[in-house]
């Protein structure tokens, strides 16, 4: 406990102090840890409907929704930023909500198409309502309170402490009953109905928190480079939440912190690269999924591993 | 918790039929797998559904649970339609089945699958259960004692805390109906609780259904074993390609044309004559 709890302090203490204190100077690299922060706090909400046991590739939808929320509540109402992202994080919700009670019933592959589907939708909805979103030229100059020589410093430090409550309240759902109801969806869906789970609510429960999480995601990044297009997130991106959770590790609440973090970095330091950066990346995505199938996290979990392994055997 | 305290004043079986199964019919494309089966289950008996292979017993089950929609025809619970609602409302409202395979989910110990599936017994709600209110954590304590007296019951008890998927399949089919008493049915359907067993498996299993019984919750049970089920029910219905065939008691059954017939190709000794 007590050593846990040190851990857990030495932790914020880099991350809030440390990391800033260090990087603060180069806005390059504070724009790389302010995207990872955002990206992680997104890919939470993929790891959660992951629990539910379905591969959700529209995370990058959310993120648009969220951010077009915030774009025109704050430019065209003049609506405080902290107003904008409850706004944009309960209206993604919301939404998700409503088309997730219909499209839960897939599985499988078959959600995850659809779920890709939806991103590109949504890219198309945002390009052609252009009385709302304006549409290819999007909206620019959106007001935020994040100005001045020490906006980077609050940005990061807002994302920092956003995705740390966010793991804290996935954590927390995961370590009760309800993580252990979806997990029990993951796994048999007629079986937990059988005993009396509504299993569409919990279902759509889990997404909706999912689409939360990216519309709160999508709002700061909005808030964070001011502007919004119908391209600020795409299929590649929604496709890239589910690789963070995937490399950082399902088997963990950290895994898409960490995930977002390593890729992210991970394809900026590729840069020099030039034209060969993204070939690159994948090359080296491939060969930490044949190395890592279970993510980066497993590195560190081995004693635990055997020791659950003796038990089953015994 | 009282779950498994017998409700002796009750056992006496009335005349009141509990479960009312009236005129189902289920097609699935041209196939019609339940054909225009009605039969009344008794309050606090042990009624046993038999036919060959493919006879429609499951999707007969499926209908009655609320995993299948019949096509026409309904169920009543205590006078109380059940047609139409879904799977955890029919629980809600006391019929619970078990499967015909075996399900498990991965990872839990045998504890864990009981205490998850007292689901229904929730005091918390889910915000509850998330800020860990003082009604989650009596849930929990109360989940975790009821979930060890059902193992208890059904003889799992020194194995609570194995993972299930390491259990023998004779004790697995037991933490099914583990899972099936922890939503507290008024009425429970087997299908096919001694499938896969030994003897003296099916023995045990065979007190096991008993005790149930005399907890004071009706037993609908499909099974192929035949001698358990003579030995075991009060009633038997036949079904065979979808159509109930005859009802009655176990010598009733055992003597009637159309049931063996149905049965015709088989060994004699699978209807325990
Ligand atoms: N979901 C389904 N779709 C199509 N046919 C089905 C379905 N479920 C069952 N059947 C068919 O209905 C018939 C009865 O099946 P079942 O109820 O499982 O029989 P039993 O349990 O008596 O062995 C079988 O011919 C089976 O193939
Ligand atoms: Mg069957």
């Amino acid at each position: 406990m007590k050593s846990s709890s040190l851990k857990i302090g030495l932790a914020l203490f880099l991350v809030l102090v440390i990391v800033p204190l260090v990087f603060r100077s180069s806005s390059y690299s504070m724009t790389v840890l302010i995207n990872a922060a955002i990206l992680g706090f997104m890919s939470l909400g993929v790891w959660l409907t992951f629990s539910i046991g379905r591969i959700n590739i529209s995370q990058g939808a959310f993120g648009l929704i969220g951010g077009y929320i915030t774009a025109i509540l704050a430019s065209r109402f003049g609506v405080p930023f902290w107003l904008c992202i409850l706004a944009s994080g309960v209206g993604a919700a919301l939404l998700g909500a409503l088309i997730g009670l219909p499209i839960l019933r897939l599985r499988g592959v078959y959600f995850s198409m659809l779920t890709l589907s939806l991103t590109e939708a949504t890219r198309l909805v945002a390009l052609t309502a252009t009385g709302v979103t304006g549409g290819a030229s999007g909206i620019l100059n959106i007001p935020t309170p994040f100005q001045g020589e020490n906006s980077y410093l609050e940005l990061y430090l807002f994302a920092a402490v956003l995705l740390i409550l966010g793991t804290l309240a996935v954590w927390r759902i995961t370590n009760t009953r309800l993580g252990r109801v979806f997990r029990a969806l993951q796994q048999d869906e007629a079986l937990a109905s059988s005993f009396g789970v509504n299993v569409s609510a919990y279902r759509v429960l889990a997404f909706s928190l999912c689409c939360g999480f990216g519309g709160v995601g999508g709002s700061m990044l909005t808030m964070f480079v001011q502007s919004i297009y119908p391209t600020s997130f795409t299929v590649t991106d929604s496709t890239n939440f589910m690789l963070y959770c995937f490399l950082g590790g399902l088997g963990s609440v950290f895994g898409p912190a960490l995930g977002a973090l390593v890729l992210f970095l991970g394809f900026q330091l590729l840069a020099p690269l030039g034209a060969y950066q993204t070939l690159a990346y994948a090359a080296i995505m491939i060969l930490a999924m044949l190395v890592l199938p279970n993510g980066l996290l497993s590195l560190r979990l081995p004693k635990r591993t055997h020791a659950l392994e003796k038990a089953n055997v015994s | 918790m009282t779950t498994l305290e017998p409700q002796m004043q009750n056992l006496e079986r009335t005349g009141m039929p509990v479960l009312e199964v009236k005129n189902l019919t289920k097609r699935f494309g041209g196939l019609v797998a339940v054909n225009d089966i009605s039969f009344n289950v008794l309050n606090h008996e042990i009624l046993a559904v038999i036919g060959p292979n493919g006879a429609g017993k499951s999707t007969l089950f499926k209908l009655i649970a609320g995993a299948e929609t019949p096509t026409t025809g309904t169920v009543l619970l205590e006078g109380q339609p059940l047609t139409g609602k879904p799977q955890h409302v029919v629980a809600r409202l006391g019929v619970v089945r078990t499967f015909q395979e075996t399900t498990i989910f991965k990872e839990m110990t045998a504890l864990e699958h009981v205490m998850i599936a007292h689901h229904l017994q929730s005091k918390a709600g889910n915000w509850g259960i998330f800020a860990g209110s003082p009604r989650a954590k009596s849930d929990e304590i109360d989940f975790r004692s009821s979930a060890s007296q059902i193992l208890g019951f059904l003889g799992l008890g020194a194995l609570q805390s194995e993972a299930a998927r390491s259990l023998p399949h004779g004790h697995l089919r037991a933490l099914g109906i583990a899972m099936a008493l922890a939503a507290k049915p008024k009425v429970l359907l087997l299908d096919e609780p001694f499938a896969g067993m030994n003897p003296d498996e099916t023995d045990r299993a065979v007190q096991m259904v008993r005790g149930i019984r005399d907890l004071g919750i009706t037993v609908v049970l499909v099974e192929h074993d035949m001698r358990a089920v003579m030995r075991l029910s009060d009633r038997i219905v036949a079904v065979s390609f979808g159509k109930k065939i005859a009802e009655g008691s176990p010598l009733e059954i055992q003597n009637d044309e159309r049931v063996i017939e149905a049965y015709l190709g088989k060994e004699d000794d699978e209807l325990g004559v």
